[in-house]
């Protein structure tokens, strides 16, 4: 197994191939959508494009996003090898236009050209005790990522409090203000407590839970339920023209929090979800 | 389906009205964010012939460079537009253009520049990368490439049939701010339930 060659499929797959449990969620809105409406054509559209993507090889969106690598890993390996080996795919990925060069000098305004530059790709490393590597990768978007917001509660404006039901109105909010600059429909991920940084951290990771996977938390997994029902009941549709579903799914994770502080992070992609997992056990090298 | 070509007429985008599905072919230019603060803050001549009656859209490609140095789009699809709301009147008027292709819809500074220069704003579909290239038929040149870098720079390219829909017009209509209005009650239903 050579592992940059599987850190250049594994963003291969990320780039050009959407996870089934998305696209499942993806042709059942196209279903229900009315007849003629601009809402059932975008979703033909969606798929239509998926399909291609998927055949051709190239990107389902052109923003390829920025990159965003979990490595589990087990004791005795070396992050740097990671790292090595996701920032040579990164550039052979972009020299193949799996990706667009993302990564800018925020002082000088310089694209890098090659995805590569500080903090970027962005890698998480988290030992386990398990024998095998798993690598997941996210390429999150930057539309989708600028509707992103956090929430101190209490929240005087909005009449929430320090509970699930302050919660769910601020999701209601952030999906409202959302409308369709994110690329509807979207998922929401929602981090509960921690601090500022971790309740940022908490809400990006429920991504990698699929669509329909419940919570462990029953009271989480309750809520979860109905923000899906009552945040297509805004209507907001695909790309914001209206329509019966303007999101997917929502995954709420939680962790405590210090006494004094109470934060909400809710994090949005857009309905071209890309994550992708690999798996290295020994010389083997699978993708989910 | 109502068929659009370049360069439009002042009285043809006029004509245009909000929910009106079309198929754009014709020269357009794609520009973002430091594109627009440039047009806005220098106003550079190089492609004021290439908007006047043209298209801006808003798009920040993935693009492929062949070996005889031509370029070709590989993923194409539109960015968010509400990033230009401090520029887009402004750019409208300057350089004549006569419609900007995004997603999401822009505020009330950019419908009150549609009234005034006569110009619709029209919405694609967002992620669709790989079925939008499909509608370039060339990229005709590119300025400000090593500057700005592939994303941000000005192509200029040529479509055919690429769908749209107009979701903004001339005469102040928007179904973004329909939409919001709309779910913003529905929503303040919903929190006090």
């Amino acid at each position: 197994m050579e592992l940059k060659n599987a850190m250049l499929e594994l963003l291969r797959r990320a780039s050009t191939d959407l996870a089934p449990d998305v696209e499942k969620a993806i042709r059942q809105a196209h279903k229900n959508e009315d007849e003629g409406t601009s809402a059932k054509n975008v979703f033909g559209t969606i798929i239509e494009n998926i399909e291609l993507a998927r055949k051709a090889s190239t990107p389902l969106c052109q923003d390829t996003g920025s990159i965003i690598c979990y490595v589990d890993f087990p004791v005795g390996e070396s992050e740097k090898k990671y790292r090595e080996a996701l920032e040579w795919a990164a550039i052979e990925a972009t020299k193949l236009q799996y990706l667009r060069p993302n990564a800018v000098d925020p002082i000088t305004g310089k694209n890098t050209g090659n995805n590569i530059g500080i903090n970027a790709p962005y890698m998480h490393f988290h030992q386990w005790d398990k024998p095998e590597v798993r690598v997941r990768v996210m390429l999150k978007g930057g539309g989708s990522e600028n509707v992103g917001t956090q929430y101190r509660l209490p929240d005087a404006a909005l009449k929430a409090g320090r509970d699930l039901k302050g919660v769910r109105k601020v999701i209601i909010d952030a999906v409202h203000k959302a409308q369709g600059y994110g690329c509807a429909p979207g998922i929401i991920g929602v981090g509960i407590g921690g601090d500022r940084v971790t309740s940022y951290a908490l809400s990006k990771e429920q991504f990698f839970r699929a669509l329909g996977e419940k919570s462990d938390n029953p009271e989480l997994a309750k809520l979860e339920e109905s923000l899906l029902d009552d945040l297509n009941k805004l209507k907001i549709g695909p790309m914001g023209f209206g329509g019966k579903t303007t999101v997917l799914g929502v995954n709420i994770g939680l962790q405590h929090r210090h006494p004094a502080t109470y934060y909400v992070a809710i994090s949005y992609t857009c309905w071209a979800y890309r994550r992708k997992t690999m798996i290295i056990k020994g010389s083997e090298v699978s993708y989910d | 389906m109502i068929k659009l070509k370049t360069p439009i007429s002042e009285e043809t985008a006029r004509s245009l009205k909000v929910g009106d599905e079309v198929l754009l072919t014709g020269t357009i230019v794609t520009a973002r964010d430091a594109a627009h603060k440039l047009m806005v803050e220098e106003k550079p001549d190089f492609i004021r012939e290439h908007l006047f009656g043209s298209v801006i859209y808003h798009c920040g490609p993935v693009v492929k460079k062949d070996a005889d140095g031509t370029y070709s789009f590989v993923a194409a699809g539109p960015t968010t537009s509400s990033r230009e709301e401090p520029y887009q009147a402004d750019v409208m008027e300057e350089y004549k253009v006569r419609a900007v292709i995004g997603k999401g819809g822009m505020g009330p500074k950019t419908a009150d520049g549609l009234k005034k220069t006569g110009a619709v704003y029209l919405h694609a579909v967002g992620g669709a990368g790989s079925l939008i290239a499909k509608k370039v038929t060339s990229v005709d040149t590119v300025y400000k490439l090593e500057e700005f870098g592939t994303p941000e720079a000005f192509w200029v390219i040529q479509v055919e049939d690429f769908p749209c829909v107009v979701t903004m017009d001339s005469h102040g209509g928007s179904l973004h701010k329909d939409i919001m209005e709309m779910s913003g009650s529905i929503a303040k239903e919903l929190m006090e339930k």
